[in-house]
């Protein structure tokens, strides 16, 4: 049972701790309990009109005339707008990073113009009174188009004779990396063993349940305003700034709830543009949700990688290198800002990330090719370049004869080799895999499960455990985005304020898409003021309301926004400290809040309730002495500058069962520990590690966008493109090991995404544990039945 | 276009409407009635988001239409929040975080009404089963089955 339970505490960062390390439950969510959330979909607005995308029906084609008249004519219909005349208003772009050396991507515009690139591509724009009505319309829309020939292949990409996508890039490569420590080929040469494997990662997508959605209202008077369904309201706000020339002061960006992000809401989208566009050219609120189909077509799809890798041990069984070669296909092209080189760069940083070895060679090729472009999905990188790191240490494991676990036991950096620099060149502040690996082999009860392997195996049951050890960026300094030159904020804010009654209300920069940021961040301001949790209010995601921040991604909510709202209810409190003992002509070291009241801090004497502090701090400043001014409003920003990223780290283990005759795998039960470091809400972060893992079990054995010769895709709807349901998925228990950061006062790193690293990883070793009997393995994700029996080579 | 005129109980009160043939019931409740608790995840039947009570049994709103709902009796999350009947089962997916997001919350509260009117006791492959029919892609399920096994257990022992 997932019950609400409480972790040994570490020492408390606040002076009255009741909250932190508790698993609170997420008070602001009672109402998506009771059907009265707000998503995008349920505003409406007066004059509001609706538009719906003619999207490329195929790959690639040649634009060549679009006869408006018979759609114009149609009931409802306010506009038909297409790429030229939207260009009049936004300009095109171009995401590359600086700090990505060598990077290149081709201009892009809001609507295609002359040319699309992908099934899917926006081109045109029909607006009108009513959605069904804007929908009724599209058909007859006429546009001419020509068909080109599409490149799918990733390898035919590298092809000197292929044809080039934008030939003014001159190659098909959108960015290259290499990566070498000097001495890995006498490392594999003087091997005792070496193992090879090609991994294979099917494209696949995050199918938020509510898809991508947004209201543009462009007034009359100059002023945007967007509410949008995001994860940074800033970086969109900037964005729009940039695209259409408007000022900051103008251009207001909104969330209300958001119906899941994983990633695919962090990115600024053609349609993005063109919807808010199409408000400043018709001067009205104009509402765009994408249907599920084009979800699947215009969604970012992430992980489409071939990798090549090979492992080299001792005899011993030391690590001595690893060694891979990525290929990854990222669509026409780079995905604005946050670009599509960042996974392939991620896979080269994390390979052998846990383990201590010190010869490493990578090859990264990042090409451009006519499928959906590819960006940020949760894990970015890391639950590729776990699966191969993993896959191979289990197959330097097996032909040693040793024990995974053990293996990995002797491998991994030791909990007291920190600080450590990888050998990839990654900067790890603190880990903790020793405790991690003895803490799963106790929940687990290892040995136990390896009895039960061993005797249902006798029986002809195959069953099978696997590993996965992983590392986890998390709390990003401004080296991810802002040193490239992306206006992607590192740093967060918190304002916190206390009315005069005593209540607070907390804004915070970072916004709330389910995984319970606002939760965590009510926690931490009634501690670090003191004030019992019915008494704080949380607002995010108004950019105007809330200070400037970076938003959510990369696993730095809790860690970095958190912060900041720990140092503004700190100070905050001081601040009414002050107030309380001009009133009680004590000195401010003498008091303490707690429970919405001032104490005597030494007899533990209730003083005055803080309503006592608002109205005297209001209303009768004339009783505090003439220099002294309260401040009962306070802002606090924090940015993580100590490392690159704060890296966590985890363990996860599979146990299924693969049923040898059909390929169907079932899974028995899932155990993850995690160590993100303080735990601000055992609950949430629970729920969160779990989430996380079901998505990374989609990946491995169900998700894949299937496309056809013609770079169709053919499976793009909710029946076609297989997700994890409830019966599939198996329990999950989790559990912690709470190494803190230094580089912050509440000492938490992120929990988002670890999940998703391990769990392809785990899985696909246990599959392969379970049909090593019969001396073959699959590294093909999504690892299904036909792939499994493959394998097994009972189907060719 | 045509509309035709229908008759409903609706979350218990009675209402007369204009709707076209072509409406589905969901987008006749979230955009004519302002019911917006019941999402759309996918309109072809696959996510569950949509899911509302048609004359006692829990359909995909998508798939039905709104005149196919002429003289029945419709119930809503928001009749569901109303009545209280479920209050313990809407109260134990926030003390067990069985939502996230929330999108899928409304459908999957609405399959799990009926697991508990239907049943009184399920195991957690049982549940899992019955709310296979309703997507989520937020918590891992884990905590939903959790909820609902737990208000089931609760509800036993208040009848013992």
């Amino acid at each position: 049972m997932n019950k609400p339970k409480e972790l040994p505490n570490l020492a408390p960062v606040t002076n009255e701790q009741r909250y932190i390390g508790m698993s609170e439950p997420r008070h602001g969510a009672k109402r998506l309990t009771e059907g009265l959330g707000k998503y995008i979909d349920d505003i409406q607005l007066p004059k509001m009109v609706h538009v719906v995308y003619w999207r490329s029906p195929v790959a690639h084609m040649k634009i060549k005339k679009i006869n408006k008249s018979a759609v114009l004519d149609m009931p409802g219909v306010v506009a038909v707008i297409d790429g030229q005349e939207l260009a009049t208003v936004c300009k095109p772009w171009v995401a590359t990073l600086s700090h990505l050396a060598g990077m290149k991507s081709a201009p892009q515009h809001a609507l295609a113009i002359d040319r699309a690139c992908w099934q899917g591509e926006p081109v045109v724009a029909v607006v009108a009174k009513t959605r069904a009505q804007a929908e009724d319309a599209l058909p007859y829309l006429d546009v001419e188009w020509e068909e080109l020939p599409a490149l799918l292949d990733m390898h035919e990409a590298l092809d000197s004779n292929a044809m080039i996508l934008h030939p003014e890039l001159g190659d098909n490569i959108c960015f290259k990396r290499s990566l070498d420590t000097g001495d890995v080929d006498s490392q594999f040469a003087n091997a005792a063993v070496v193992e090879e494997a090609t991994f294979k990662f099917g494209r696949h997508t995050g199918v938020t349940l509510e898809p991508r959605s947004q209201i543009a209202h462009y007034a009359p008077d100059g002023r945007l305003t967007v509410y949008h369904c995001q994860q940074a309201p800033h970086m969109m706000q900037d964005l729009y700034c940039r695209q259409f020339d408007l000022s900051e002061s103008d251009v207001r960006v909104v969330c209300f709830d958001v119906g899941g992000s994983f990633g695919i809401k962090v990115h600024a989208y053609p349609d993005d543009f063109a919807t808010v566009g199409i408000s400043i050219l018709l001067k009205r609120p104009v509402k765009y949700v994408a249907d599920r189909l084009e979800s699947y077509l215009s969604d970012i799809h992430a992980r489409e990688h071939i990798i090549k890798g090979r492992i080299a041990a001792s005899k011993d069984g030391e690590i001595l290198a690893f060694e891979i070669d990525d290929l990854t296909g990222i669509g026409p092209y780079s995905m604005f800002p946050r670009t599509s080189a960042i996974e392939g760069n991620q896979v080269v940083n994390l390979v052998g990330g846990p383990y201590k070895h010190k010869q490493y060679r990578a090859n990264l090729n990042v090409v451009f090719q006519n499928k959906t472009p590819t960006c940020q999905y949760r894990g970015v990188g890391h639950p590729i370049a776990c699966a191969v790191t993993e896959g191979l240490v289990d197959l330097a494991a097996r032909k040693l004869g040793m024990d995974p676990l053990e293996f990995r036991k002797r491998n991994v950096i030791p909990d007291n080799a920190y600080p450590y620099t990888g050998v990839s060149g990654i900067k790890l502040e603190v880990l903790s895999h020793e405790q991690c690996l003895s803490k799963i082999e106790e929940l687990m009860d290892y040995p136990k499960l390896l009895e039960e392997q061993k005797a249902l195996r006798e029986k002809g049951i195959y069953r099978g455990i696997g590993f996965a050890t992983l590392i986890e960026l998390t709390n990003p300094s401004p080296a991810f985005y802002g040193v490239g030159g992306a206006r992607i904020a590192s740093q967060d804010g918190s304002t916190i304020r206390m009315d005069p009654t005593g209540v607070i209300t907390v804004s915070v920069s970072v916004g709330e898409q389910g995984q319970g940021a606002e939760g965590v961040f009510a926690q931490i301001a009634a501690d670090a003021v003191g004030v019992p949790i019915e008494h704080v209010r949380v607002k995010t995601g108004d950019t105007e309301t809330i200070p400037y921040g970076g938003g959510t991604w990369a696993s730095r909510g809790a860690g970095i926004g958190g912060e900041a709202v720990l140092l503004a209810g700190m100070a905050l409190r001081e601040n009414i400290l002050k107030i309380a003992a001009h009133l009680l002509q004590m000195d401010v070291s003498q008091l303490t809040v707690k429970n919405g009241k001032v104490y005597d801090r030494l007899s533990n004497q209730e003083k005055i309730p803080l309503s006592e502090v608002g109205r005297v701090g209001y209303y009768r400043t004339d009783l505090l002495p003439a220099n002294f001014h309260p401040e009962l409003t306070v802002t606090r920003h924090y940015s993580q500058k100590d490392f690159p990223f704060i890296f966590t780290n985890g363990v996860q283990a599979s146990y299924v069962e693969v049923d040898v005759n059909t390929g169907f795998v079932k899974l028995l039960k899932h155990w993850a520990v995690e160590d993100c470091g303080r735990v601000i809400n055992p609950m949430l972060v629970d729920e969160q590690v779990r989430g996380a893992i079901v998505q990374g079990i989609g990946g491995a054995l169900f998700e894949e966008c299937l496309y056809d010769s013609q770079g169709q895709m053919i499976n793009g709807n909710m029946a076609d493109y297989l997700v994890p349901m409830a019966s599939e998925m198996p329990d999950i228990e989790v559990a912690h090991v709470q190494t803190p950061t230094k580089s912050s006062l509440l000492g938490a790193k992120g929990a988002g995404e670890a999940g998703t690293a391990g769990a392809p990883g785990a899985v696909v070793n246990a599959i392969n544990d379970a049909i090593a009997p019969f001396g073959v393995s699959t590294f093909d994700q999504p690892v299904t039945p036909q792939k499994i029996l493959r394998a097994l080579k009972v189907i060719q | 276009m045509q509309t035709t005129s229908i008759t409903m109980t609706l979350n218990g009160q009675k209402i007369q409407a204009e709707v076209e043939p072509r409406q589905h019931l969901v987008d006749f409740l979230r955009e004519d009635q302002e019911l917006t608790g019941s999402h759309l995840g996918c309109e072809q039947g696959a996510c569950g988001a949509c899911t509302v009570k048609l004359d006692g049994k829990i359909v995909r709103g998508c798939l039905v239409l709104a005149v196919q709902a002429n003289g029945s009796t419709v119930e809503t999350i928001e009749g569901i929040t109303a009545s209280g009947e479920y209050k313990d089962l809407q109260e134990a997916f926030l003390k067990f975080n069985a939502l996230q997001c929330g999108f899928c919350t409304s459908g999957m509260l609405m399959a799990a009404v009926e697991l508990i009117q239907t049943y009184k006791t399920a195991t957690r492959e049982e549940i899992r089963e019955w709310i296979s029919g309703n997507y989520c892609r937020c918590t891992g399920y884990h905590a939903i089955v959790d909820a609902i096994s737990y208000v089931m257990e609760q509800r036993q022992q208040a009848n013992k």
